[in-house]
């Protein structure tokens, strides 16, 4: 909360952060932190572990060592359906939406948790202002969209959470460059309804441009972290990811 | 001659609903936990004991059991997803087959420890009682076994249809990870649809009483038929089910009278292998 526009409080910290596959280290001491209200993006090349990282804030993989933080709270042994319980919802890569449901049915089961499900009327009208399409499609089953009419539903199944923090794994990865302008004008509508939003991108130079503050990682580790607009300036940015 | 293959397809027809109800909860299972349960013909051998007991002690029918053999076996099914399965999710396959097998042999045993081997059945006033219609018999008690059979099946159809925890498990069915991440709680959904599997094979028992007898090892011979059922209607729809559990009543109908009633089981065994060969995505299948 801005208090007297000065202090900010911080809504979900990693501290030391280390997540194994077996003996594979995929991240190493990881520490972040993400203030209300920000966008944050954390980018990386394929494989630096970004996805890790999102499933272990969401409970999919455990913890092994470090702590992890949501407004104030320790959540890194909670099961995944408690994590979203308590707000943090991610949007995963690829979509996964439940392809032989209606967009509608997709939509309520977004709305699952304790704290959305008596409200899905006017969840609805919400994701439906933000996709206007989507009212349209309710009935069509899921698996039958078009790839951007697809992650319009993952976005909007997350929003029917009613997410404090939204991660979004890869949300313009395989779509066409109009509907990823679109994607990106989303984000940026979701922040300004004061939902505070983590972004993993490949689309290294668009997250930059809209976020507060980035991340880099690589091979598990968090190499730099700034503001987006700064690190455009950083030459190992510019080269090792906008190829510039 | 035609009304010959009239009254076959009539008691063909009876027996395959309940082949689906046996059925349906071995597909529920598999599509949810992506388990096969090689004890399923023994829960309905338990569940028909339990029957026969309910019926021999206290006089309770064997379709007002119900009442009682449903939520028992659905906490039955709950209770044993959470000691045996639970352990063993992430576990190869080999060792979940191992694990569904050896708790069918401990079942069969015990019921051979309680009741020894003889055959039990219940006899009631309406067992041997016929509705004439025209020119063809209807038998009583696969009639209401029927009616029954079809009733529960289009009631789990609306529950997984309709409500949140079905949505959950229909959720957890198609896309595992996205159910996690939308607030399903995975485990206690798993309970749940094993509970509702169990609990379907558990009223099959029941309605199968008044049918047919009961003795430890009658669990193996509707184990295969609910084998071919599930393999004709391919894998994970419970429609498929439905429909698959009726041709295979009508085919044992038609090969009890033009081949031989007890060539039933190599009849079972023909087709099984021929789905397997020329269709193994099952009648309805997509994969």
């Amino acid at each position: 909360m801005p208090i007297l526009g000065v202090h900010i409080m911080q809504l979900l910290g990693l501290n030391n952060v280390t997540t194994k596959y077996g003996d594979l280290t995929a991240i190493r001491d990881v520490s972040l932190s993400i203030e209300e209200g920000h966008i944050i993006s954390i980018v990386g090349s394929n494989g630096a572990g970004k996805t890790t990282l999102l499933n272990t804030i969401s409970g999919v993989l455990p913890c092994a060592e470090g702590t992890i933080s949501f407004a104030d709270k320790r959540i890194n042994r909670l099961p995944p359906h408690k994590i979203v319980e308590e707000g943090i919802i991610q949007v995963p890569e690829g979509r996964l939406l439940f392809p032989d449901m209606t967009v509608l049915e997709n939509l309520e089961l977004g709305a699952f948790n304790s704290r959305s499900r008596k409200s899905i009327p006017s969840l609805l009208d919400m994701v439906y202002s933000y996709f206007p399409k989507l009212k349209d499609r309710e009935a069509q089953l899921a698996g039958t969209l078009s790839g951007g009419e697809q992650q319009m539903v993952a976005i909007g199944r997350g929003l029917m959470a009613k997410p404090k923090l939204l991660m979004l794994d890869e949300p313009s990865l395989g779509l066409s460059p109009l509907v990823v302008k679109s994607v990106f004008e989303t984000i940026q509508k979701i922040k300004s309804d004061g939902i505070t939003v983590l972004l993993v991108e490949q689309n290294v130079f668009q997250s930059m441009m809209i976020s507060d503050d980035v991340y880099v990682l690589e091979n598990g580790s968090i190499i730099l972290n700034g503001q987006g607009k700064e690190l455009l300036k950083d030459p190992r940015v510019r080269e090792a990811y906008l190829g510039i | 001659m035609l009304d010959v293959i009239i009254q076959l397809a009539i008691n063909g027809l009876l027996l395959g609903g309940i082949y689906a109800l046996l059925s349906v909860g071995l597909t529920l299972i598999f599509g949810v936990l992506e388990i096969i349960n090689f004890a399923h013909g023994e829960f309905l051998m338990i569940s028909m004991y339990l029957t026969f007991l309910l019926f021999s002690v206290f006089g309770i029918d064997p379709y007002l059991s119900l009442v009682i053999v449903i939520p028992v076996f659905f906490l039955f099914g709950f209770a044993v997803e959470k000691i045996l399965i639970k352990p063993l999710l992430n576990d190869p396959p080999l060792n979940q087959i191992f694990a569904t097998i050896g708790l069918g042999l401990i079942f069969s045993n015990l019921a051979l420890l309680f009741f020894k081997a003889d055959f039990r059945t219940v006899k009631t006033f309406y067992s041997n009682s016929n509705i004439i219609f025209g020119n063809y018999f209807v038998s009583v008690p696969r009639l209401i076994a029927f009616a029954i059979a079809i009733a529960l099946i289009a009631a789990l159809l609306i529950y997984l249809k309709k409500t949140f925890t079905g949505k959950a498990i229909r959720a957890l069915a198609q896309q595992r990870k996205a159910a996690m991440l939308m607030g399903i709680d995975v485990h206690r959904t798993y309970a749940i649809a094993f509970g509702i599997g169990i609990a379907a094979v558990g009223a099959a028992g029941a309605v199968l009483m008044p049918l047919f007898f009961v003795f430890p090892t009658v669990g193996s011979l509707f184990s295969l038929i609910a084998f071919v059922v599930v393999i004709l209607g391919g894998y994970n729809s419970l429609l498929g089910s439905l429909v698959a559990g009726l041709t295979i009543g009508l085919i044992e109908g038609f090969s009890g009278f033009f081949i031989s009633p007890h060539l039933k089981e190599v009849v079972y065994f023909v087709l099984f292998i021929f789905i397997l060969i020329f269709k193994p995505t099952g009648l309805l299948g997509k994969r």
